[in-house]
């Protein structure tokens, strides 16, 4: 996973980059369902190995990749950029490190035979609301997208 | 030595916070728009991979549906992002973000 990861950040195509990244998804899907979550899995390999990805190569076909292959693929200011991820991992690390007595050995047991019942049954009870949002969110979206890539409004 | 054993809710968070350092870079090396999108997604995966592993921790299921609001919102950003940078590409016929200029003193 962390291998796809590295790779989508470092290639030069943008194909090699999106199938990369194909595989990192594919990757933590696996990951979600050791920890107990096949519908996440599901839905991480439907919607985004399926659509997201399929979305980005057609936008990688559209617009001509000969001249960007051709350039400089780093921006100048790259050495900061790494340090300063490098700085927000240290952070992280010591966050992790400092906080790691609150974390439970063991992982209470879950069940996942009934688990995407009981996903849509707190889908569409206890987080109705945020679901209405998210429906209303994508549809702000869909008709963004139109209109930014349609020629002329 | 029981706890080198299986895997801890900590070993998850340490592999989401690489995964995020991994699309913290690429947002911020890279030149090409697309690669920087996909950096995007490398990042809302990260914090995705935190939100299932802390729902495993706590025996709920909260994350996971919080997860999949996240993936909505993936898509959606994805959908506009690339809708921008078709509009874009159309203007100036490169995919290069250091042309994106235009508000800078």
């Amino acid at each position: 996973m962390l291998v796809g990861g590295i790779l989508v950040i470092t290639r030069k195509n943008p194909v090699h980059s999106a199938l990369a990244l194909i595989v990192t998804l594919l990757a933590q899907a696996s990951i979600y369902l050791m920890l107990y979550a096949p519908f996440v899995a599901g839905v991480q390999i439907i919607l985004y190995a399926g659509g997201i990805m399929v979305l980005f190569l057609f936008v990688i076909m559209l617009v001509s990749i000969d001249r960007s292959v051709r350039e400089r693929q780093f921006n100048s200011q790259w050495v900061v950029g790494v340090i300063a991820a490098t700085a927000l991992g240290g952070l992280f690390m010591i966050v992790f490190t400092k906080g790691k007595n609150i974390f439970p050995e063991h992982a209470l047991p879950m069940v996942e035979n009934d688990n995407t019942q009981k996903i849509a049954t707190m889908l569409y009870g206890q987080y109705m609301f945020a679901f209405e949002i998210a429906s209303l969110l994508l549809l702000v979206a869909i008709i963004g997208a139109v209109v930014m890539a349609k020629k002329r409004i | 030595m029981d706890s080198m054993l299986h895997i801890t809710t900590l070993h998850y968070l340490v592999l989401g916070a690489a995964l995020f350092l991994l699309g913290v870079i690429g947002v911020l090396t890279r030149r090409n728009v697309v690669i920087v999108l996909m950096s995007i997604e490398l990042i809302l995966n990260a914090v995705n991979l935190n939100l299932v592993a802390f729902s495993r921790m706590w025996g709920g299921l909260h994350g996971q549906v919080f997860a999949i609001f996240v993936i909505t919102d993936a898509a959606a950003e994805a959908a506009v992002g690339l809708g921008i940078l078709i509009a874009f590409f159309r203007n100036k016929e490169t995919v290069n973000i250091d042309e994106v200029n235009l508000l800078k003193w």
